[in-house]
């Protein structure tokens, strides 16, 4: 079958249910495109061989009742794979073999899939361009010389680029939906505590949440059905049943109330953003939702309070990268405590240090109440902010972004200009709130825009039925030529 | 509010990260204007606002007292870069 | 004011200083498997064989609390009279050390399970209340191996992860028998509760010592230093009075103390200054956002107090009270549960007041002398019991049992048994001893005409004489009595 890579995780699952291809052909059609797509840098480890056995084994002995039969997935490097390379983009972690495996990974093993490699991202999870990467920088593959977005650059890459069918990522403060957004893609980040994080290489862990990145609304459904559950290995992890988000699916909105925040609305935003936004409302509002406006007050303090939380949370989870357990090792360093500098001085990247020195600053004696107790605070009032927003609301639609992809390098040099990416999404991080990404249009240099849909606490099925309906009225089209193939 | 070098060099050293000299100057400028962000936080006044506990309203979960793991040393030590059949290795701790 | 003789200062050469002293109990809980992770806390395994990816803090890792760990310290709470706080708050401790994998400590900082409580010491002087500041969860850290290589340190982290119990008291206690006392007050009542073993040697009970010194009379507090890991109360006791004379000293010679963190070398006898904590330690605590607040349930609470075992002091004052023991004595025997349990088996039939004796004196000698607890007694409380009632039913003489016993001590066993093949019956018959004697009197007319005639001591040697021939076996009070008739 010819390009069964341009087809949606739900054709190719549908296709492969209904044995007209088989997960062996499919698992080929990837592996070619992945051998082709080198230029992109989405791949930190190939798993071809492990991936061609797995596709073998379900040929001859296919279980349909599960929901990703025989489908290749390549995830974020992110993820701790039993026996497969795990970097976290990291020079620290360059050759770290798990013995164990994540619970999300197991759960889409466990539902016919099997890993295809391991995905390129910022190193652990800090950036917004997959600029900080050990392992290189990833490209956009809608404009060459492009960042994808971050931190999970590489799983935008690839999935935009038909390098996998569709794949997870970990959004802390937007590191989903971002690149989703830049890539015309779909990245959904769920609610706090719905997707397991044990076995995820932690970065700031009141924030942390995998999700489903994916080419279609349905595809994300199904992903999202496939990862979820329950986990008691994570404390924080939410004991209720399973949704079928993909079962329940439906483009019926009517009814359903949506807020606009007036203080997404921030000064300099350009033109084509706000067009978006009013295209995003028309949308829905044919579709019989009605579009109320709101306030969310205390938006602006987003930024500096997550600035604050997250670099204190990961100062503390990357303390572990000391070179006597696992990891990089310097062999500088002739006692225990400049073994430790070296170390952590040369197996960290400057993103990461920086980070590391934030965030051990805001918790150091004298500063602690002045920044880190102020800051959660805030996240306080934050958080109630949407409480109160959504006893009136059902969802709220913002844009994704301040701006679509941005050229390698332009920001690199100016770590505020960088933060300032995530300034639609970090919110719904620190309320712990469910969001989605999709595209709905492209600006004057034919880049791709996304609208970000926000929701209740464990609103997932909402918000995917919101978004089922305006992807199917917005005639967003992808329109990537593959230049990297050249 | 602007980082000094003494601030910088004192908090890698609580973070255990040896910085460059050459490097410091070029961290005191990005971190001094990462924290001008980060004082906007001042200007709210949050005096009766308790802080964010949990955004989870679920209380800690809690396990049987059951022996259900360990006996891996194998599995352990593997990635160790300094090792041998029972131990990590690191160099002298001066006590 | 009058003068307090029994109180314990330091003469320095330009006057007497009293010495103040807080206690950070780290008690390890009695629990199977850890207080974050599943993995076994059994003392002495192999290395690294009782850690799983969490307790060496792989990558993803994330701790689950256990319930058991929980109860214990809101058990060992109530135990000591504190204030148990149904909110808490697991808070990181950040700092860096080979044996700490995760890079922090998951400990209590602002809110721990346990707030304000207090015990009673009996001291020689009297009984004294000592204030606990407050009780708190903690992971225990690994081992770091220093003396198997000349270049390198060996980590074991089998005990990274296990729970303990931090028990910090008021700065109300001041001096080494206070110490000794309070020590071993915690540990019996944790002992008693089941919530730790508090066996020394195994490193399930240290402490961190605090330590400074004041004028005799002044009321403010001095600089204190902290002696870090003792792990025996007699080091505790050297300790404390090396480190009160090393501050005395140095404020006598116009000095100021350091407030610095301290190692007591067993070696020398000496605390010194640990050098890897010289500098300023900033732990940075902050709420662990891997788990959530707990809240314990009031129900819980309860129902842990219903359950509660009887505690030394209580059993203490029953033992007073229902057995009329002396304090001294009821402090002896409630000072371990199994002691207790085995004296309150004992004089279900055998007499208190010998039983007392017995077990205080003989056998209590003869554990310390084999080492031993009484679990591992070669008696058995029903064969002490049997003891002493041969000698309470006249069956055999004080002096016998103590022959007896000495058989016992090594290999236990039924001491009538004993005191058959031994031929230890005592002689009671009236009309045998009365010939036993007359013949006694009938050899040595010289002697008993010297009694008469006002030699009194000689009574001892017609006694000594009855025994000897009857092989000890005589009863003395017959014996006595006959006598005494018959040197009419």
């Amino acid at each position: 079958m010819s390009n069964i890579t341009n087809k949606s995780l739900t054709e190719i699952v549908d296709l492969i249910k209904k044995k007209e291809i088989k997960s062996e052909e499919v698992t080929n059609a990837y592996i070619n495109n992945v051998k082709k797509g080198k230029k992109l840098n989405s791949f930190i480890t190939e798993s071809f061989d492990n991936a061609l056995t797995k596709s073998k084994n379900f040929d001859a002995k296919p279980n349909y009742e599960v929901l990703l039969p025989g489908v290749p997935l390549a995830v974020k490097d992110l993820f701790c794979t039993n026996g497969v390379r795990t970097t976290a983009g990291s020079k620290m972690l360059e050759n770290f073999i798990p013995t164990y495996e994540s619970t999300i990974t197991s759960n889409l093993w466990s539902e016919g899939a099997f890993l295809l490699g391991k995905l390129n991202c910022d190193e652990y999870a800090m950036g917004s361009s997959n600029e900080t990467s050990f392992f290189g920088n990833v490209i956009n593959p809608v404009k060459e010389n492009t960042v994808p977005g971050g931190s999970s650059g590489g799983s935008a890459s690839a999935l935009a680029a038909d390098l996998t069918p569709a794949t997870i990522g970990t959004d802390t403060g937007g590191s989903i939906r971002q690149p989703a957004s830049f890539t015309g893609t779909i990245g959904l980040k769920p609610t706090y505590g719905l997707c397991s994080r044990w076995g995820i290489v932690a970065f700031a862990s009141s924030l942390d949440q995998a999700g489903p990145m994916t080419k279609t609304v349905s595809d994300c459904a199904l992903m999202l059905e496939a990862m979820s559950g329950f986990d008691s290995k994570d404390s924080t992890s939410i004991d209720r049943k399973k949704e079928n988000y993909s079962k329940k699916l439906t483009h019926n909105i009517k009814g359903l109330k949506i807020g606009i925040p007036k203080e997404y609305r921030v000064d300099g935003m350009p033109n084509e953003i706000e067009k978006l936004w009013e295209k995003g409302k028309k949308i829905l509002k044919e579709e019989g939702a009605e579009i109320i406006d709101i306030s969310l007050p205390h938006t602006e303090y987003a930024l500096p309070t997550y600035y604050i939380v997250a670099p204190a949370e990961a100062s503390s989870n990357l303390a572990r990268y000391d070179g006597v357990k696992y990891g990089f090792r310097s062999h500088n360093g002739s006692n225990l405590v400049e073994m430790y500098e070296n170390t952590r001085s040369e197996g960290f990247g400057d993103e990461v240090k920086r980070r590391i020195l934030i965030g051990t600053y805001v918790l150091s004696s004298g500063y602690y109440d002045a920044y880190y107790i102020k800051a959660q605070k805030v996240r306080q009032l934050i958080k109630s902010d949407f409480d109160n927003a959504f006893t009136k609301v059902d969802a709220i639609l913002t844009p994704s972004t301040p701006s679509s992809a941005f050229k390698i390098g332009e920001k690199k040099d100016d770590p505020i200009s960088m933060y300032l990416n995530d300034i639609f999404t970090v919110p719904t991080n620190l309320a712990g709130l469910p969001a989605i990404s999709i595209p709905i249009g492209h600006d004057k240099n034919n880049l791709p825009l996304g609208l970000q849909l926000i929701g209740k606490p464990l609103g997932e099925q909402t918000l995917l039925n919101l978004a089922f309906s305006m992807e199917s009225k917005s005639n967003f089209k992808q329109n990537i030529i593959k230049w990297w193939e050249k | 509010m602007s980082i000094d070098k003494d601030k910088i060099k004192h908090t890698a050293k609580l973070a255990r990260i040896s910085l460059d000299e050459n490097k410091i100057e070029s961290l005191s400028k990005d971190l001094s204007n990462i924290f001008n962000f980060i004082e906007k936080l001042s200007k709210i006044n949050t005096d009766k606002v308790k802080p964010l506990t949990s955004i989870l309203d679920h209380s800690l979960r809690t396990r049987e007292d059951k022996v259900t793991d360990g006996g891996i040393r194998d599995k352990i030590l593997e990635n160790s870069p300094n090792k041998n059949e029972e131990f990590f290795i690191v160099p002298k701790v001066i006590e | 004011m009058s003068e307090d003789k029994s109180k314990y200062l330091i003469e320095g050469s330009q006057g007497k200083w009293e010495v103040v002293i807080g206690l950070e109990v780290h008690a390890q809980v009695s629990s199977r498997s850890k207080l974050f992770s599943g993995s076994s806390t059994t003392f002495g395994a192999q290395p690294n064989t009782q850690v799983s990816l969490v307790d060496c803090a792989f990558p993803g890792m994330l701790p689950v609390i256990n319930k058991y760990c929980v109860e214990q310290a809101v058990k060992t709470g109530l135990g000591i009279n504190a204030q148990i706080n149904s909110y808490s708050v697991f808070d990181r401790k950040n700092y860096f050390y080979a044996d700490l994998p995760q890079g922090y400590q998951i400990s209590q900082f602002k809110n721990p399970i346990v707030g304000e409580g207090e015990i009673t010491l009996d001291l020689k002087t009297g009984s004294k209340k000592i204030g606990i500041e407050r009780l708190h969860l903690e992971q225990d850290a690994g081992k770091s191996i220093h003396d198997l290589d000349p270049s390198n340190t060996f980590v074991d982290l089998n005990r990274s992860g296990i729970a303990l119990m931090e028990i910090v008291s008021k700065p109300d206690l001041r001096s080494p028998d206070e110490v000794n006392a309070y020590v071993k007050k915690l540990r019996s009542i944790m002992r008693y509760l089941g919530t730790c073993d508090g066996n020394m040697q195994e490193g399930s009970l240290r402490a961190d010592v605090n330590v400074s010194v004041r004028k005799d009379g002044d009321s403010k507090l001095g600089t204190r230093c902290e002696i870090k890991n003792v792990n025996s109360i007699k080091f505790m006791q050297m300790a404390i009075e090396y480190e009160a004379k090393r501050q005395v000293e140095l404020l006598e010679t116009g000095k100021s103390i350091v407030q610095e963190t301290r190692l007591f070398d067993t070696k020398i006898n000496e605390t010194r200054s640990m050098r890897s904590k010289e500098d300023a330690h900033d732990y940075r605590y902050f709420p662990d956002p891997d788990l959530l607040p707990l809240n314990l349930d009031k129900g819980l609470i309860e129902k842990i107090k219903k359950n509660l075992p009887e505690l030394p002091d209580q059993k203490k004052d029953r033992f007073i009270k229902d057995y009329s023991l002396s304090p001294y004595e009821a402090n002896v025997l409630v000072s371990e549960k199994e002691v207790a349990a085995f004296f309150e088996e004992v004089i279900k039939t055998a007499d208190k007041k010998l039983s007392t004796n017995w077990i205080i004196g003989d056998l209590f000698a003869s554990l310390n002398e084999k080492n031993i607890s009484i679990l591992e007694s070669p008696i058995k409380a029903k064969e002490m019991a049997s003891l002493i009632n041969s000698i309470s039913s006249g069956l055999i003489s004080g002096r016998a049992a103590k022959e007896v016993f000495e058989v016992m001590k090594d290999t236990g066993g039924d001491p009538v048994k004993i005191i058959e093949i031994k031929g230890l019956k005592q002689k009671s018959d009236p009309k045998e001893l009365e010939a036993l004697i007359d013949k006694i009197l009938e050899e040595n007319k010289d002697k008993v005409s010297q009694y008469k005639s006002g030699k009194d001591k000689l009574f001892g040697f017609f006694v000594g004489q009855a025994m000897k021939v009857s092989g000890g076996t005589a009863n003395p009070q017959l014996v006595n009595n006959i006598l005494k008739n018959k040197l009419k």
